[in-house]
């Protein structure tokens, strides 16, 4: 554990990806099994510990502290787990030699009964260090926000054999903790685990944005295009395992297991197979925007209400899967066929197959591309975001492999805005001045509407950060409050993806996905949108202010 | 009359340690330590007094009547409390203080009082400072670890830089250890002073990205500063008792905290209290609802005397913190 706990700690303080990467590997190439397969176990997010919760931390500490200090405490910490840990009186004799592993806490932690859970829980706490005590904590509570995601642990599982992470996730749903098979495999040891999940997450093939140099070295006659729709991508899979169950899954794009989300999706898929597609909600058959879909997302409870609310659907785009033969490497159009086949098969209110668009010259495509709603996409035209490009005789390939599937959004919408704000970024970023605020006119005052940390060239941060340095005009803790009135500022080219009401902003609004296009050294303050501008591209969804 | 550590220019000032929250200039006479003299010299020039007066150690002087001793407060070099008795009753105003051992400094010593003062800077149960060495240790560690990067130590000018660099050199370290301008000048008065500080060597901006495996210390608002660029793939670590919570570091984009305090830890704030027997508590700065509450289950007297005016010594919570170089070396940058 203290082990597992000193890891823990050092990701904590580690801004950059490669070297969280090159810390989980070592330790996972330096602990043994099953110890390591339960720190994978922990880190991807496969571990559930109903019983403990924070109420039961609570009232152990509360039996050891002082109300008043513990409350003064927690006030200045801000964090349960790590007040206590602090807190936690070491015990008259040292007894570190007991510290347990984290192998012993997570079987006890499984068996164990309720009533004997605050003798463990105590026993183990007294013998952990700080680091430790603060790791079992966040463990056993849920809590474990170390900025690790499981794909980033799975790359660090793939590091130690060599492998590319997604020969990770092709096995990764047919094992459990502590992956003995898995950690064999990878070190050479053991057979590639067979993965007998009758539903498992396939890698997810993605697209690279054109570019206006591309069009003209590709020929519209070796591709297909279709909407690139504003939801969110998703891949449905659905097997019959060795008892004859039906089993069905839907992931997220990078396989995080989100079917318990989605059951009113859970039966959409009426045969065996995976699809590719993207999650909509739909209301009378018309798709929705990307605001109404993120208020179904992120629901710890999903009620029945919030199904009615809002329905989920899946747009298909491509099948990986036809029945049990995996059509991967099939030609896209090919695969397509096989959907299409699938799809008019079953009348199904929940699924329905993404629409091609018909086009001979890139240009017919540019202007389907400008005029969704008269080229197919109709009353759905506000619910796209652009079109995706495929080669007609592309294979389904993890990654972004190149040449083959290209994204063309439509035009980002526009707004110049003011400088208000600025603050350290992160890592690398930490000495400069890289996230910005900035706000347009309402009246003759500025209102903050939105936050962009990138868009920007390396040396056009040195620029800003420059500016945001030589004109603050006050700080508040660590945000800087730059020049920014009618007279003196620095204007930004602002582009984001769409725009939408929203009450908890002051302004109103919230805009999705928003960068720094451009720099506007020349333009005068007093010349940057105003605020009305904005709700007028929320009546319209216009992409220029 | 005469002032203890005065926030504004005074006729008479004692003064218990150099950090510029209690060591300011312009008063009409100075009383401290030699050290604590040297220092101020050193940071307000020569004339930082009308007149100065060496306050040695254990020695009673009379002033309006009123007895008062300097002791031993183990915070910086040249720090001390300061014994003030009359009529039977003595009070004892610590400064800043702890128990934790310092190669750079005398231990604290205890003085039975009937009123203590108190600061109370890690005024929380949270706050059990681990051993420096082990602290040090993690840096050497890390240096091992990435021996090509160059390692950025964020350490208040005055102490705590000179501490660090004894822990460093008492743990074998023996290659130079490069300082931050600002920083000069205090390591040359405590080398002076008979502090072995081995080979300190100043940065200069060219030689920044020279410096692959270095050790630099250098203010702690200078880590995120432009000063800190150019240095090769720096790590930046931070020497400070605040570094106990994750929190505060990331807040700071610490990279390796290393818990290193010059005030008393909580364990170590209630002991000395205890030990000196006071009947009643004054409590300065810091956090001081915390030790006020405490000493109340304790049975002592005890009120936060609510001062404004300290705390700004590194040690204090880092808010809207901003470095004092900072506009000569965005000038250094431009040039």
């Amino acid at each position: 554990m203290n082990r597992f706990a000193a890891l823990l700690d050092k990701l904590a303080y580690e801004p950059r990806r490669n070297a969280k990467i090159a810390l989980v590997a070592d330790y996972l190439r330096l602990t043994s099994d099953p110890e390591r397969g339960y720190a994978l176990a922990a880190m991807t997010g496969g571990l559930m510990f109903p019983q403990a919760k924070a109420g039961l931390i609570r009232q152990l500490i509360a039996e050891r502290t002082d109300p008043v200090l513990f409350a003064l405490s927690y006030d200045y910490v801000g964090d349960l787990s790590e007040t206590v840990a602090l807190l936690w009186p070491a015990p008259a004799s040292p007894t570190s030699q007991n510290a347990p592993t984290l192998s012993a806490v997570i079987k006890t932690l499984a068996t164990a009964h309720k009533s004997t859970l605050p003798g463990h829980l105590t026993g183990w706490l007294d013998a952990l260090d700080e680091t430790g005590r603060w790791a079992l904590l966040k463990l056993i509570t849920g809590g474990l926000r170390i900025g690790v995601s499981a794909r980033l642990a799975k790359t660090a599982v793939a590091e130690l054999g060599g492998l590319e992470p997604d020969a990770i996730e092709q096995v990764w749903h047919g094992l459990s903790p502590p992956y003995h098979a898995l950690f064999a495999w990878v070190e050479g040891k053991g057979p590639r685990p067979a993965s007998d999940d009758p539903a498992p997450f396939r890698p997810a093939m993605l697209a690279h944005a054109i570019e206006d140099s591309d069009f003209g070295k590709l020929d519209p006659a070796d591709f297909t295009a279709e909407w690139k729709w504003d939801g969110i991508r998703i891949q449905a899979a659905s097997g019959t395992d060795s008892q004859g169950k039906r089993v069905m899954r839907l992931y997220s794009r990078t396989g995080e297991d989100i079917s318990n989300a989605f059951p009113d999706l859970l039966d959409a898929m009426t045969f065996d197979g995976a699809i590719d597609g993207e999650l909509l909600v739909l209301r009378e058959g018309r798709v929705q925007s990307f605001n109404v879909l993120q208020q179904r997302l992120n629901r710890k409870v999903v009620s029945v209400k919030l199904i009615a609310e809002f329905p989920a659907h899946i747009r298909a785009y491509d099948l990986l899967v036809d029945g049990t033969e995996d059509v991967r490497p099939l030609p896209f159009t090919e695969r397509r066929r096989r959907l299409d086949m699938r799809l008019a098969g079953a009348v199904n209110p929940k699924l329905d197959l993404s629409v091609l668009i018909p086009f001979t010259s890139w240009e017919q495509l540019a202007a389907a591309r400008a005029e969704p709603a008269t080229a197919g996409a109709q009353a759905d035209a506000d619910a796209v975001e652009g079109c995706m490009i495929k080669r007609r005789d592309s294979p389904y390939l993890p990654g972004r492999p190149k040449g083959l599937w290209f994204k063309w959004k439509r035009d980002p919408m526009v707004v110049d805005a003011v400088l208000m704000y600025a603050q350290r970024g992160h890592g690398k970023r930490s000495s400069f001045y890289s996230d910005f605020t900035f706000g347009v006119w309402k009246g003759d005052a500025l209102v903050p509407v939105g936050k962009a940390y990138f868009g920007f060239t390396d040396e056009e941060l040195v620029q800003l950060d420059r500016f945001v340095r030589k004109h603050t005009i006050d700080r508040h803790g660590p945000v800087r409050v730059v020049t920014a009135n009618a007279e003196t500022g620095l204007v930004l080219e602002v582009a984001f993806e769409g725009i939408n009401r929203s009450p908890r902003h002051k302004s109103g609004v919230a805009m999705r996905f928003p960068r720094i296009a451009r720099i506007r050294w020349d333009k005068p303050t007093g010349e940057a949108d105003r605020l009305e501008t904005l709700e007028r591209m929320i009546e319209t969804k216009s992409p220029h202010g | 009359m005469f002032f203890i550590d005065p926030v504004r220019p005074v006729e008479r000032a004692l003064i218990t340690h150099g950090h510029a929250d209690h060591a300011r200039p312009g008063h009409g006479s100075v009383l401290a330590t030699a050290e604590t003299l040297g220092i101020m010299a050193v940071r307000y020039g020569a004339a930082f007094a009308g007149a100065t007066q060496t306050a040695i150690l254990g020695e009673s002087l009379t002033l309006n009547g009123v007895t008062v001793r300097f002791h031993p407060a183990g915070h910086v070099l040249g720090s001390a409390q300061i014994a003030v008795e009359s009529g039977g009753t003595r009070i004892v105003v610590s400064g800043d203080y702890k128990r934790a051992s310092d190669p750079t400094c005398l231990p604290f010593e205890v003085v039975p009082c009937d009123v203590f003062v108190s600061e109370a800077t890690f005024g929380l149960p949270i706050f059990r400072h681990p051993d420096a060495t082990d602290e040090v240790e993690k840096l050497l560690a890390s240096l091992r670890l990435f021996p090509e990067r160059a390692h950025l130590v964020g350490a208040y000018a005055l102490g705590k830089a000179q501490r660090i660099v004894r822990l460093i050199r008492q743990a074998g370290y023996d290659r130079p250890i490069h300082v931050h301008g600002a920083m000069e000048k205090l390591m040359a008065f405590y080398a002076g002073q008979g502090i072995d500080m081995g080979e300190i060597v100043p940065v200069r901006a060219a030689d920044k990205s020279g410096l692959k495996g270095a050790i630099i210390l250098c203010p702690p608002g200078s880590l995120q500063d432009l000063w800190s660029r150019k240095f090769p793939d720096p790590v930046t670590a931070f020497a400070s008792g605040w570094m106990q919570t994750r929190a505060r570091a990331r807040q700071r984009g610490v990279e390796l905290p290393l818990i290193v305090s010059d005030h008393a830890d909580w364990p170590d704030l209630c002991r000395t209290i205890r030990d000196t027997g006071c009947a009643e508590l004054w409590v300065t700065h810091g956090q001081e609802d915390a030790l006020v509450h405490w000493a109340g289950t304790q049975g002592i007297k005890a009120k936060p005397l609510n001062l404004v005016g300290y705390g700004d010594d590194g040690e204090a919570e880092p808010a809207g913190e901003e470095p004092v170089v900072e506009e000569s070396v965005v000038e250094e940058s431009r040039a």
